[in-house]
């Protein structure tokens, strides 16, 4: 079994997620992360996709994902060549005593404070999935209350864009 | 970054560089009107295919869509036909495409006869009730009241599969719409194009649990090549058009398009054409040269080559070009049950079906071959047998529209992606060309060794020694007397494989069953729907009893709309195929197979229900046959009755079994001939 991240290019409609989501229920694939959200195009969303599995599965589940009428392209974005962010909240307890201790850690990781309550301060992370199991590690010993995670957003390394030709024009009318 | 586009382009190793990506078809690419002309629904792609009598409505000219009830500026009277239903493409007669104010209802009517929908089996209730008061002054569409949606969904397939173009069906919301469930699945595993229209409730009340609602588009995404839900009536039109061009286009499937009932009711401006909205759909149909170049070299190369032949191939109405191919190389062709009538049952290349309960040859064939041809077929469970033991020693090469389906269960050597009538006719020209230069394969001692196993292990069966009716001839006498040209539909079970088995099949498209989904009850309804696009061929459904009693409601529907279809009952009072398996498989304890009796109440003798009487109470002919010696004449009195529909009760042995037989999850090479008897395929081809 091997990590994929996927990113897939879907027409901005409703109903969409439920139809990906759903092929990959069938194959009986658990999706570890999954993020969705605009583009540059207005009517182009993207999903990113991570699951692990094996490549010839992985293979079926992309051609049968390409066959939904609503998918525009799939492109798998290898780990070596491509930025990979998951923004992370975490309330963490930090009173008096430890709340020095608690911020000397966000700032080693570089994440931010967004909030502060009497015994509770709540983080911003952003990073790969490696640096931000790191940051809650350190915060665990002082007592995590809430934790909320995105999926994982990946973009490709250089100048090209893969959504450079997902929009075409109308091929045909009736 | 690796851009996978193996869904499009087949998979690793086949890749277009990226320039030929079909997505970005510049000028290299497709055009639109080549598109139109590759699809198998285009009228020039079926032209020179198959004349067949059953075909003969495809040649005549649409009935020409009225001027609806408020004429349309722009598309007057000789409406736009629907790709591949006229004879010009969609554009050519629309000049200035004007608009014209209509209600939604309206605007689905005309887009219908747009379309070329010239029939629709339904079932009007509560949220679809707009549609039905235009559809009643609508001249170009027949609107065929049936019992049951489910009749409706398994008619508008007969309909689809008999004449190639999209079966229609509609029903209301709710139960009328989950009643189409099945024949849609069915639909879908069988790539039939059928569209269907719902009605659901108006868009304010979705999602509430209004009345009769149910969430029909969330339900058939994992059965339907693509759905719609539609709140908005300037949205309709353009639907109905996206709607038929992808369930024909590509691999075929149904597609489902719910309309809320306000939207139906609300005014919009209706024109025609409509630009498509369908920025993510493009089948391949072009198949890559390098690909069918080297299928090409190992056809040359092989010894044991076979044609592996499926559905597919008829849905290309690519009967003409794989004939071609098979005369050319000298190369045995075997047909699935999907494609029986893809080949000619009595060419003597043709090896019969492979499969569970197929002929000893065509499973010997795949099992020995070393190059199997597998044209627009997807390695079924029910064909391979166990998996890793299918044809071990085979290379193979796989065509078919869909690239999803290539190397999913077999791996394949040459993959190609592409219209099975474009690939068979490029493998055509390029295998000449081998020739030409010498390069040929030598098939005849192969095909001397098929030869002998055909002679050894023909289809057969034994006559009932206590002098009952042979459910095996009754179904070979119907073949022989109604002939190659009739329409032949079956339901599901021993009934359907003896109608696979027994009637020879000349012509594509003359045989209709349900493969995939194995749906019990297809055969009335789809019969109904084959009759109606082949008005002037016979159609005979071979049903079970079982099956019989599932779907024979739709007898009232033919009975009152004129569809003279005629019923063979394969009458064993019991649900036979399972009562094989329990016979087999669970030591003769028949649990819930009998029909006519429970374990506390023996109604020996009884008859229910009584068919003949049922039949008539429907209004159509019932005749009973019991003696073999009357099968012939039974069948003669059935042809001859063409004004209204016939049901016959064959009264037929009750342990008759189908043979040759796979057993489920065994390897294809422990198949049994007969009870106990393995066929002997010697074992001198191990070089």
């Amino acid at each position: 079994m091997t990590r994929h991240t996927l990113s897939v290019l879907v027409e901005n409609k409703p109903g969409v997620l439920v139809r990906i989501a759903g092929l990959f229920a069938r194959r009986n694939f658990n999706i570890d992360s999954l993020a969705v959200g605009p583009t540059e195009h207005e009517e182009i969303s993207r999903i990113t996709i991570v699951v692990n599995c094996e490549e010839h599965p992985l293979e079926q589940v992309t051609k049968q994902l390409n066959k939904l009428i609503n998918v525009l392209k799939i492109v798998e974005l290898e780990p070596g060549s491509t930025v990979q962010r998951e923004l992370i909240l975490i309330k963490v307890r930090a009173d008096a005593e430890s709340r020095s201790r608690v911020l000397e850690a966000v700032n080693l990781f570089r994440a931010k404070v967004v909030d502060v309550a009497l015994d509770v301060i709540t983080v911003e992370a952003t990073g790969n999935r490696e640096k931000l199991d790191a940051l809650i590690k350190v915060l665990e010993p002082f007592g995590i209350k809430e934790l909320v995670q995105s999926g994982m957003v990946a973009i490709g390394r250089g100048g090209r864009s893969i959504t450079d030709r997902a929009l075409r024009p109308v091929e045909r009318s009736a | 970054m690796t851009e996978q586009m193996t869904g499009r382009n087949g998979p690793a190793g086949t890749e277009r560089p990226a320039g030929a990506d079909p997505r970005a078809a510049g000028p290299s690419g497709p055009s639109p009107r080549d598109l139109a002309a590759r699809s198998p629904h285009h009228p020039s792609a079926r032209a020179a295919d198959q004349p067949r009598p059953a075909e003969a409505p495809l040649a005549a000219p649409v009935p020409a869509s009225p001027v609806p009830a408020s004429p349309v500026p722009g598309a007057p009277g000789s409406a736009v036909p629907a790709p591949g239903v006229g004879s010009e493409p969609p554009r050519a007669h629309v000049t200035s495409p004007g608009k014209v104010r209509a209600t939604g209802a309206q605007a689905l009517v005309y887009a219908l006869e747009r379309v070329g929908a010239d029939v629709v089996f339904g079932i009007p209730g509560g949220a679809i009730l707009p549609a039905y008061d235009p559809l009643l002054d609508s001249k170009a569409i027949r609107h065929i009241l049936v019992r049951h949606e489910q009749g409706a969904g398994h008619a508008a397939t007969g309909y689809a599969q008999a004449t190639g173009r999209i079966g229609v069906c509609m029903a209301t919301s709710g139960p009328g719409a989950t009643n189409l469930v099945t024949p849609i699945a069915d639909a879908y595993m069988d790539s039939v194009p059928i569209v269907a229209i719902t009605g659901q409730v108006s868009s304010s009340l979705i999602g509430t649990d209004g009345f009769q609602e149910a969430d029909i588009s969330g339900i058939t995404i994992p059965i339907t090549k693509h759905n719609f839900l539609v709140t908005k009536p300037e949205d309709i039109a353009r639907t109905i058009g996206e709607a038929f061009h992808v369930a024909s286009t590509g691999r075929p499937g149904p597609v489902l398009v719910d309309i809320a009932k306000d939207a139906m009711q609300a005014t919009t401006d209706f024109s025609w054409p409509v630009p498509f909205d369908l920025p993510g759909y493009h089948p391949v149909t072009r198949p890559h040269a390098r690909q069918v170049r080297e299928a090409a070299r190992l056809i040359t190369e092989s010894r044991r080559p076979v044609l592996y032949v499926g559905g597919g191939v008829i849905k290309a109405r690519a009967a003409g070009q794989l004939r071609e191919l098979a005369e050319l190389t000298g190369i045995p062709v075997v047909t699935t049950l999907m494609a029986r009538g893809a080949f000619p049952d009595r060419h003597p290349q043709h090896m019969g079906m492979p499969g569970m309960h197929g002929t000893v040859t065509a499973v010997g064939a795949l099992q020995q071959a070393d190059l199997i041809i597998a044209l627009g077929t997807r390695f079924d469970d029910r064909v391979t047998g166990k998996l890793d033991t299918f044809a071990p020693g085979a290379l193979i090469v796989h065509a078919d529209i869909d690239p999803a389906e290539i190397s999913k269960n077999r791996r394949a050597d040459v993959p190609i992606v592409g219209d099975c009538r474009e690939v068979i006719a490029d493998l055509v020209a390029v295998v000449r060309a081998e020739h030409e230069q010498g390069r040929r394969a030598d098939v005849t001692a192969w095909r001397a060794q098929l030869d002998s196993w055909r002679e050894t292990y023909p289809l057969g069966y034994d006559e009932p020694d206590d002098g009952t009716l042979a459910p095996q001839h009754v179904i070979e006498r119907i073949g022989k007397i109604a002939g190659p040209e009739a329409v032949y539909v079956a339901g599901v079970g021993q009934h359907q494989m003896w109608a696979a088995q027994f009637i020879d099949y000349e012509n594509p498209g003359t045989w209709i069953n349900s493969g995939g989904l194995g749906t019990m009850g297809f055969a009335v309804p789809a019969a109904m729907g084959a009759k109606t696009g082949c008005p002037d061929a016979t159609v005979w459904a071979i049903d079970g009893d079982g099956c019989f009693q599932m779907t024979n409601q739709e007898l009232a529907t033919c009975a009152i709309e004129g569809i003279p279809i005629k019923v063979a009952i394969i009458n064993n009072g019991s649900l036979g195929m399972v009562r094989q398996w329990q016979t087999l498989f669970y030591n003769e304890r028949y649990s819930n197979t009998d029909l006519h009796r429970t374990a506390e109440r023996k109604l020996t003798g009884t008859r229910i229900p009584d068919f003949v009487k049922l039949a008539e109470a429907y209004d159509c002919e019932g005749i009973r046959c019991e003696e073999t010696a009357d099968v012939d004449k039974v069948i003669e009195r059935a042809m001859a009755i063409e004004d209204r529909p016939v049901v016959v009760d064959f009264i037929v042995h009750r342990d008759a079994m189908v043979w040759p037989m796979v057993a489920a999850g065994t390897s294809n090479n422990d198949i049994k001939f007969a009870r106990g008897l393995a066929p002997d395929w010697g074992g001198g081809n191990d070089d």
